[in-house]
């Protein structure tokens, strides 16, 4: 089942997600990125329900680039945080989105930061976050092994022995992960963990 | 035989009987309630009974040569199979393909909606939609008509000029983009057989083998789905219809009937 989480490094932050598309006993595909780059410095991951998470993470794209188009400056990542958890929290009284976001972004003035929104519209910024069945295992992990100004190497390791708790006791554990990063340089992707290889769209 | 009709006809007079207290006043018009207490789960009931074509096996995957789609052809309602002949792979257009899976008349309406998107996207601009335009479009409309009620479970395929496209669409809104999809009750058992004999550079021949063998062993498991197999493929210059076999007769062709050496013959007992 879905598993998000990310933590916040020395001068970056690491998000990663699991990478399966589920519809009750059938995985439809083992490839299917759920960590959206949000604009150059941010990135987005979202679990929940597909249909909203892919139009809702579109929506919150567009409108921060309509942001810096209409205002030529970006907006930084806890205003990005605040106007995803504004939408949520209007939507939440009419036809709620059921998606569960963690942002990640750097800011030139305040560094990296990590902001945990969920589907009834919870904002807190956080220096590590998880959501989905796999939360337990990697929140556990990540209090036991988290420690502030971590290096990448010491982060990708606690990321990989989240995800390697998670495959081995998790009953519903998902085999693919992908682990996004974002620092002064911007957010990209950093690797894929896979234990079952999906046959790759391959490029026309 | 004579068709009994009564229940064609309305149990009580929409109008109001004329009595002598509402004597020259039209009475308002009115209708039964459903005589039921739970209304609200009356509505499920209903909506459930108008929703054939469930149980469903359709299956497409990308190739070197193309895409192959292919799909049983049983409608069902519950234990009643109402049809044994329904085409469930629309041809929304010459390059283009949609599968059916859950409610009949949502995919087939749907369906022919999106045709008549894509053809009004081809007139103004003046080139064929992608495929990945056309599939955007229809989970979009199915999105903003989400927890209506609402089922559709399809896979949009088709040539364009990235080459070929495949795209898994479905009710809740949900698009994803990938090579080999199925769908429909007899999904898991068609995975099986497409995920195993499943390889990129399979000929056309090949890939079509693979479709209908994928069908007929899901319409062997799945007590909804069967009837034909139908085997489309979508090519370069658009889809063309490989083979329509009834899963019946396919059974025979892969598992022909042996015949049993008789181990000992009765003999009939004589002097009776």
């Amino acid at each position: 089942m879905e598993c998000v989480f990310g933590l916040v490094g020395n001068d970056f932050a690491i998000v990663a997600a699991d990478s399966s598309a589920v519809h009750s006993i059938l995985v439809h595909k083992s490839n299917e990125d759920k960590i959206m780059i949000l604009d150059s410095h941010k990135l987005i991951a979202a679990s929940g329900e597909s249909g909203d998470r892919v139009q809702f993470t579109e929506y919150v794209q567009k409108n921060v680039a309509l942001y810096q188009f209409r205002n030529g400056i970006p907006l930084t990542t806890a205003a990005a945080a605040n106007f995803t958890r504004g939408e949520l929290a209007t939507a939440l009284r009419k036809n709620p989105y059921f998606v569960n976001i963690l942002l990640a972004g750097y800011d030139k003035e305040t560094g990296p930061s990590l902001f945990y929104i969920d589907y009834i519209a919870t904002l807190h910024k956080v220096d590590k976050g998880a959501f989905g069945y796999g939360s337990y295992f990697s929140l556990a992990m990540m209090d036991r092994h988290y420690k502030s100004g971590m290096t990448v190497e010491e982060a990708i390791d606690l990321v990989d022995k989240c995800i390697m708790e998670i495959r081995s006791r998790l009953v519903v554990a998902p085999p693919n992960f992908v682990i996004k990063i974002v620092d002064k340089d911007g957010a990209r992707e950093y690797a894929w963990r896979e234990s079952v290889k999906d046959a790759a769209v391959p490029s026309a | 035989m004579k068709l009994d009709t009564s229940g064609l006809e309305s149990a009580a007079p929409v109008w109001g009987a004329p009595s002598e207290l509402v004597d020259g006043f039209s009475a308002a018009p009115s209708f039964d309630l459903p005589n039921t207490t739970d209304f609200d789960g009356f509505q499920k009931e209903a909506i459930q009974m108008v929703k054939p074509a469930k149980g469903t096996t359709t299956l497409a995957f990308i190739f070197k040569e193309g895409v192959m789609v292919a799909a049983d052809s049983r409608a069902s309602m519950g234990g009643y199979i109402s049809s044994q002949s329904v085409k469930k792979i629309i041809e929304i257009n010459p390059y283009m393909l949609g599968t059916m899976a859950g409610g009949a008349a949502d995919c087939q309406f749907w369906h022919r909606n999106l045709g008549i998107k894509c053809r009004l996207h081809e007139l103004a601009n003046k080139r064929r939609i992608s495929v990945t335009g056309a599939s955007k479009l229809l989970a979009n409309i199915l999105y903003s008509y989400r927890g209506m009620g609402l089922s559709v479970g399809t896979m949009i395929a088709g040539w364009d000029e990235t080459g070929p496209g495949l795209y898994y669409v479905d009710s809740e809104g949900g698009r994803l983009k990938g090579m080999r999809f199925s769908v429909g009750s007899g999904s898991p058992y068609a995975y099986g057989v497409l995920d195993n004999g499943y390889r990129y550079d399979m000929s056309v021949e090949e890939a079509a083998e693979l479709a209908r063998r994928a069908i007929y062993h899901a319409t062997f498991r799945d007590g909804a789905s069967g009837g034909v197999a139908s085997v489309y493929y979508v090519g370069p210059n658009g889809w063309k219809k490989l083979s329509g076999d009834d899963v019946g007769e396919l059974h025979y062709k892969y598992y022909p009937v042996m015949p049993s050496t008789v181990e000992q013959e009765m003999v009939e007992v004589g002097g009776a």
